[in-house]
């Protein structure tokens, strides 16, 4: 049981947070530096590259949300410390700059005038000593109100809404009064569910804020679309999991904030809530756009609920999976951490199933790697909000 | 046994919770809030996850789900018959 004494083994870093996880991570800033990343990775076992196919020609807010996401994957705390390459060395070190501010190790190298062989090199001895170093940083005792989680369901069925979403709520439910840090968002998701969420906001302002970014996705939605969205939005797989409606996928999606806690702020993608509290953040409802945000706003543990069986995990955060639909346990089951199946044959409550996936989170959090950890799920999506100039 | 389960009282939608239901049977549904049960008829094979109809529905109604609109018919359903984009849209988009 998790309670206001609970404590848990994480890693302290420089800045005051805490971590549950000491990766040393080798971050590209754009696409054509992820041949010179992997590679480094290649060399020094242990650390990790983390490629993605942006970072060119990217101007005005898409550009600062680029930036605003890879210095945050750089500065969470399950990250000791940053090897950055990019192909020129301005954005490069506006990036290492930003990750240093956090007081962890952060060096960066520029390709252009060197090659790959020369970075490689260079980037290497950086990486190896870092690793050296982060792997004598012990796990230290924290209060569970240092734990910032974060949550998005993805391949929702309707089991979703009745038994993994809801298990998510519950435990949110307990994790809030221990003043620990909470996220949720998928604003698409909250289609046909906004009336609820009003009751929930702290302050008419946060509902406001709310409203703001909940209107600014519907005009996006609205602006771009061809269609009702059945073909997207819900996907294939809720369809055939037998969700028909948005507005029954989002109905769903909201039981993931429980009943009782209140939101207390609202977040643009990738900004860092400012106290503890449950928070909304704008963002896609993409299973891997929206995780890596969370991880970019410096969550360190993610619940991730499916019905159908995303089998989603992210370089930074351990993932937890939580299923309720039998037919998904039994098929996939190298993916489901938590399985809360029984809610739905009467056999558990939903005291049971929050207790069980907080149990969970514990064991995770200490450092039980999730199914997505050992399965080598590690999608980095970055969110896109236009084309590159 | 349950078969199908009920957010609310008044929701208007079963889900079925069970592999291989089959027209004909005799399904019970287990209404969450409150507690109670609740007998159907079914109309349709319906495969787990997929919603039931609780009553008749006629083109243009609004079905009901956690208590909140889920979105319209848009043709007609049977109370025991399989209810899923074939008959229902967003009202949204």
């Amino acid at each position: 049981m998790v309670n206001k004494k609970t404590k848990f083994w994480g890693y302290r870093r420089a800045n005051g947070r805490v971590g549950v996880r000491n990766h040393v991570i080798i971050l590209p800033v754009d696409d054509l530096s992820n041949a010179a990343a992997q590679a480094v990775a290649n060399n020094i076992t242990g650390t990790m590259a983390i490629p993605h196919p942006y970072g060119r020609l990217q101007f005005g807010a898409d550009l600062d949300l680029h930036f605003a996401t890879l210095i945050g994957t750089g500065s969470n705390p399950n990250v000791a410390a940053v090897v950055v390459i990019g192909i020129e060395s301005q954005w490069t070190k506006k990036i290492v700059d930003a990750i240093a501010v956090t007081g962890k190790p952060v060096v960066g190298f520029g390709i252009e005038g060197h090659g790959d062989h020369q970075t490689i090199m260079h980037a290497s001895a950086a990486a190896k000593k870092f690793l050296q170093d982060a792997s004598e940083i012990h796990r230290v005792e924290c209060p569970i109100s240092e734990l910032w989680i974060s949550t998005k369901c993805g391949e929702s069925d309707t089991t979703s809404g009745c038994g993994a979403n809801p298990t998510v709520g519950n435990a949110f439910d307990k994790l809030y009064p221990l003043k620990t840090t909470l996220l949720f968002g998928e604003t698409s998701e909250i289609t046909g569910g906004e009336a609820l969420l009003e009751a929930r906001c702290r302050s008419p302002k946060v509902w406001k804020d709310f409203m703001f970014m909940f209107d600014r996705y519907q005009a996006m939605i609205e602006r771009h679309k061809t269609s009702d969205l059945s073909d997207s939005q819900p996907t294939k797989g809720n369809i055939a999991g037998g969700l028909t409606t948005i507005e029954e996928k989002a109905l769903g999606n909201i039981q993931k904030i429980g009943r009782k806690c209140k939101i207390d702020g609202v977040l643009d993608k990738a900004e860092v809530p400012t106290s503890p509290g449950l928070w909304f953040m704008d963002s896609s409802s993409a299973a891997a756009e929206m995780v890596t945000l969370c991880a970019a706003s410096g969550f360190v543990v993610h619940f991730f609920p499916t019905g159908q069986g995303n089998v989603i995990g992210n370089p930074i955060l351990p993932v937890i999976k939580v299923c309720a639909n039998p037919k998904t346990v039994r098929l996939m089951s190298e993916h489901v951490d938590v399985d809360t199946s029984g809610l739905l044959r009467r056999e558990m409550t939903m005291d049971d199933a929050g207790d069980a996936l907080l149990d969970n989170m514990m064991r995770t959090i200490n450092g039980r790697l999730t199914s997505a950890e050992a399965l080598g799920h590690r999608e980095f999506v970055l969110t896109r909000l236009y084309e590159s100039a | 046994m349950i078969h199908f389960l009920v957010h609310e009282k008044d929701d208007g939608v079963g889900v079925v919770v069970v592999e291989g239901c089959k027209v004909g049977q005799k399904a019970v549904g287990w209404i969450m809030e409150p507690d109670s049960t609740v007998n159907v008829a079914l109309k349709s094979d319906i495969p787990i996850g997929h919603k039931v109809a609780l009553k008749d529905f006629k083109v243009g109604d609004t079905v009901i789900k956690y208590g909140v609109d889920i979105g319209k018919v848009v043709a007609p359903i049977k109370k025991g018959e399989h209810l899923h984009v074939h008959n229902v849209k967003t009202k949204r988009w």
